[in-house]
């Protein structure tokens, strides 16, 4: 019984302190920016932000005045646009990269995990001077294709990844009961890695939501993302950090709900190529 | 599933046109992806290294003139080249070593038994869900020169006598925002850490402390050898995605003050976005693009003799 208090007492000096410490450092700026976003704006400079007085003016400011909504409508229509092109695109690519032996296969597979490691910079250029030609430049068609040359490259990995760890036996036993090889792969294999296909789906829009310099770039009057909004915001209200906090946590929110639903399952796809590896 | 292109030759029999199809199905899957990668990622980026050897000025779009090599040649030439330069080694040099450190740290305490761990788990990759430019947001709020919350600390404690602007001071506004990106991309060490560690098996531990080897001496010869590989990896991800990413200075400080946050990729933004110099922006990315390259190569090769 001493050993086991004297035990408790060492983990809680060896691991709960030192993690509590880390957690503090991750979402202590996070909550700072929340606890301000609470504080009238009147008490911001005099009193600084407090637990004891929270309001909701800075919120209806901003929803009244800066007119976020049509933003957030922006960033839904990029965001799900990307999930659909994405996920259409690489299923078949990935069922095909998991199941099948063809020549420059490592090639093919490399090509995609390499583009991925692109600098932005050096697409966002010609990007721009293409859609401009294109009379593209302010849609959400711009935006969308923009996106999609991150979001390609990861859902055809994160997929092979998935596609992978379901049994080939699968396949051959619905292909014995007389189905073709792609009623296999439609009526087989893709209900059983549903999840995976969600998890993914769900990261493509998480990361369409937050992309920002093509959304500066490509965007403008007519379709602006919530990114720029919060950006533009920044020089607009430059002092009242009351109103620009409430901004960053609206924005933020979206993307930081559906990563706290997925993160089990995404975080498991992620590591595995890795650590097999 | 029929709307598949078939290829000329299509057998005489059905025997072979079967056997064909089997050849063909797996590109005929693939080739959307792969067409539509060509038109979106690598077209642009021969376009780029096209107008790089261009004078290409976006609001005289008429000229359009070969110029060869004068764009980086220029390149070397330009101080504000090496300036960005000396910043992006610095930005990355403390910047994944910081993230991989607190990363490790992070994982090992994660890998242990206390109640509130799946708690702990699911809030720390927090910052890694975040927009950027909502971490630039309140980090810029945090380093406030007048009410932010970091100055108003370090002044109750003492350390500082007068508040300092962290942000437009030419001596402190890169090292805001490298602690701004460590912030951000330590999460990612510790996840891929944490499934690293969770990989080695238990036993190897048994046997070491059997044997009487220390915690120390354990961590050494069992845990750093089990996680090398993801080590590894997660080290050269990050590599990567920190000396590209640009959006967190760009919203933070713009480059500013003066050039002192300027980064070799922000700086080859920045030319194309403000002076619409396109052909040596382009020029600019490509550069970094193949030193980049450059030393992802090396890494590659000394790890694989480290690994030999």
């Amino acid at each position: 019984m001493a050993l086991g208090r004297k035990s408790t007492l060492k983990r809680v000096l060896t691991v709960d302190l030192p993690m509590m410490a880390i957690l503090a450092f991750t979402l202590g700026p996070y909550l700072w920016m929340l606890l301000t976003s609470l504080t009238a704006e009147e008490s911001l400079f005099t009193r600084g932000p407090t637990v004891f007085d929270l309001v909701w003016s800075n919120y209806e400011r901003l929803f009244a005045n800066v007119g976020f909504a049509k933003n957030m409508l922006d960033s839904f229509i990029i965001a799900a646009g990307t999930v659909v092109v994405g996920l259409t695109l690489s299923v078949t690519a990935a069922y095909s990269f998991s199941r099948f032996e063809f020549r420059f296969k490592k090639v093919l597979l490399l090509q995609f995990l390499l583009i991925n490691m692109f600098p932005l910079v050096l697409l966002i250029l010609p990007l721009f001077v293409l859609m401009r030609q294109l009379g593209l430049l302010d849609t959400h068609v711009a935006l969308i294709v923009a996106n999609s040359t991150i979001a390609i490259p990861f859902s055809v990995w994160m997929m092979t990844s998935y596609i992978n760890g379901i049994p080939k036996s699968l396949d051959e036993a619905a292909m014995t009961d007389g189905c073709s090889r792609l009623q296999a792969m439609r009526k087989v294999i893709l209900p059983l890695c549903a999840p995976g296909i969600i998890a993914t789906g769900i990261y493509i829009f998480i990361t369409a939501w937050n992309e920002y310099l093509y959304a500066l770039t490509l965007g403008g009057q007519n379709v602006r993302p919530i990114t720029v909004a919060v950006q533009t915001m920044i020089g607009e209200y430059q002092v009242q950090w009351g109103l620009l906090t409430a901004g960053g946590i609206v924005g933020a929110l979206p993307a930081t709900i559906l990563f706290l639903i997925v993160q089990r399952r995404l975080v498991g796809g992620l590591t595995q190529g890795a650590v097999k590896g | 599933m029929t709307s598949i292109p078939v290829p000329e030759q299509t057998g005489s029999s059905p025997g072979r046109g079967t056997a064909l199809w089997r050849q063909v199905m797996p590109l005929a899957l693939l080739s959307p992806a792969v067409l539509v990668t060509l038109a979106i990622v690598f077209f642009p980026m021969v376009q780029t290294a096209w107008m790089s050897l261009h004078e290409y000025v976006l609001f005289r779009p008429k000229n359009f003139d070969w110029v060869g090599l004068q764009n980086y040649l220029n390149v070397f030439q330009d101080e504000v080249f090496w300036i960005s330069l000396r910043h992006t080694v610095l930005w990355i040099a403390i910047t994944v070593p910081a993230q991989a450190l607190l990363g490790l740290a992070t994982a090992l305490l994660l890998n242990q038994q206390f109640p509130w761990r799946p708690i702990a788990r699911a809030l720390i990759i927090i910052p890694w869900a975040l927009p950027s430019v909502v971490i630039a947001l309140m980090w810029t709020w945090i380093y406030d020169s007048n009410y932010g919350i970091l100055n108003d600390l370090l002044l109750r404690i003492g350390i500082l006598e007068t508040s300092i602007p962290w942000l437009a001071n030419p001596d402190t506004a890169l090292y805001a925002i490298i602690l701004t990106l460590t912030w951000q991309g330590f999460p990612f060490f510790a996840v891929m850490i944490l499934a690293g560690l969770q990989s080695i098996p238990r036993s190897y531990y048994e046997a070491a402390s059997l044997d009487g080897a220390s915690a120390l001496r354990q961590f050494w010869h069992i845990t750093l050898p089990g996680i090398s590989g993801v080590l590894f990896t997660a080290i050269l991800l990050r590599t990567i995605w920190v000396a590209n990413s640009m959006d967190v200075i760009f919203v933070m400080t713009g480059g500013g003050p003066g050039y002192s946050t300027y980064t070799l990729p922000l700086y080859a933004f920045l030319e194309a976005r403000t002076n619409l110099n396109f052909g040596y922006g382009s020029a600019l990315a490509m550069t970094f693009t193949l030193l980049l390259l450059g030393i992802v190569i090396l890494y590659l090769k000394r790890s694989a003799k480290a690994v030999q």
